[in-house]
């Protein structure tokens, strides 16, 4: 018994390195795939997300520039196969993806939750013509925010958003930021719903000022 | 001063070259009377300010067909900065068309910014879109057509009309249903 039980754990143990060995070869999005937490030192789960995000097909990404995106954002500039679309306002990213839609393809819009006060007109165009729609929204106003002027619509930002009926699903871990884009991207694309996906400032950290 | 129910259709032309985005209002009845309620048009009925970034997203999905935005002065006039964002990207297959009647018909005749000082060719200048055309005059339609239809970056025409009510088309105001019957036709098109 004991030799056998010294057998299985040496094999467990080859197991366990060839497949750290594997996850540090591959991109971040395989290495969720194979199970590797996404989010310590050595992982980005931004560079996760949008490794997701184009495997999931999408080819246009509009964004109000900030902070919290910024990796997301670099990381489209950078990509010749995708569309990065800077904005002057949000509400033009809610058009853009409606028009994206009827040509086909996928689009996401990256903004700061100030930014969903400027959408919500536009966002009746989501509902009028059941069109798919993805936003992820890093958070102010919220979880440590240092800055009084961002509560306002911090706070607001949640229930306007479902007020339009956008699905709201708000991520404060890591470890959760995949699983969650995963589902979000399944209820837009394969349910045509809304979705809003909010980076709380627990996940992106709040900023002092 | 140029009549909308024969200019729009002279600088048109044969509405099937293109995919078509119709602004709310007049420029949707625009639409209509030309083309009937076809699939290849998806025209607002709301969400005012959203046709040409509309056009943006469908442009670059869809870089072998013609994107045409036709859409009017107060609509165009409440998302301007969407000129800026077209103009970084300048797909070559999309063309916006602004019927520029000065005032917003559907509310009581008010005068727009346009009949008050504004200039939209100068302010697509400045977002940088290269290719522009105002047109005011019989003259200038074929010109107008042409450009429409050029190749080579996005282009912006103002069409200046006189003020007075579009011809009757039949408006379609269900957007799912328009937006299946876009999707299909672009998909049995491929």
């Amino acid at each position: 018994m004991a030799l056998l039980d010294s057998v299985r754990n040496g094999a467990r143990a080859i197991l366990r390195t060839r497949s750290a060995a594997l996850a540090r070869r591959c991109t971040p999005y395989a290495a969720f795939l194979m199970g590797r937490a996404v989010g310590n030192d050595t992982t980005r789960w931004q560079d996760a997300l949008y490794e997701l995000l184009r495997h999931k097909g999408i080819t246009q990404f509009a964004y109000v520039p900030d902070a919290g995106h910024s990796i997301l954002i670099d990381r489209a500039l950078a990509d010749k196969d995708v569309h990065a679309i800077p904005l002057t306002t949000e509400e033009e990213g809610v058009a853009l993806i409606a028009g994206a839609d009827l040509g086909g393809a996928r689009a996401v819009l990256l903004m700061q939750s100030s930014g969903v006060g400027n959408c919500i007109n536009m966002l009746s165009l989501i509902k009028a013509g059941r069109f798919p729609f993805l936003t992820f929204v890093s958070m102010r106003g919220d979880f440590g925010e240092g800055n009084p002027w961002q509560f306002g619509m911090g706070q607001a930002t949640a229930p306007v958003l479902e007020a339009m009926g956008v699905i709201c699903l708000r991520i404060e871990h890591a470890q959760d930021v995949l699983s969650t884009a995963s589902a979000a991207l399944t209820m837009a694309f394969k349910s045509g719903q809304a979705v809003a996906v909010l980076l709380s400032q627990k996940l992106i950290g709040a900023k002092p000022f | 001063m140029l009549d909308r129910a024969e200019a729009v259709p002279a600088l048109i032309g044969r509405h099937e070259d293109f995919l078509i985005i119709a602004g709310l209002g007049g420029t949707a009845s625009d639409v209509a009377a030309i083309t009937g309620d076809a699939a290849s048009v998806y025209s607002l009925g709301g969400a005012m300010g959203a046709a040409c970034m509309m056009g943006l997203g469908l442009a670059l999905a869809r870089p072998k067909e013609r994107v045409l935005v036709v859409t009017g002065d107060g609509e165009l006039l409440m998302n301007v900065g969407a000129l800026a964002t077209i103009a970084v990207r300048d797909p070559a297959n999309l063309a916006i068309l602004c019927v520029d009647n000065g005032h917003y018909g559907e509310t009581g005749w008010q005068k727009s910014h346009t009949s008050l000082g504004t200039d939209l060719e100068k302010i697509a200048i400045g977002c940088g879109i290269r290719q522009t055309r105002t047109v005011s005059s019989n003259a200038e339609l074929a010109e107008g057509a042409r450009l429409l239809r050029a190749g080579n970056g996005t282009r912006f025409i103002v069409l200046r009309v006189a003020a007075g009510e579009p011809p009757p088309g039949k408006r379609n105001f269900d957007g799912s249903l328009m937006r299946d019957r876009f999707r299909a036709a672009l998909a049995r098109a491929q």
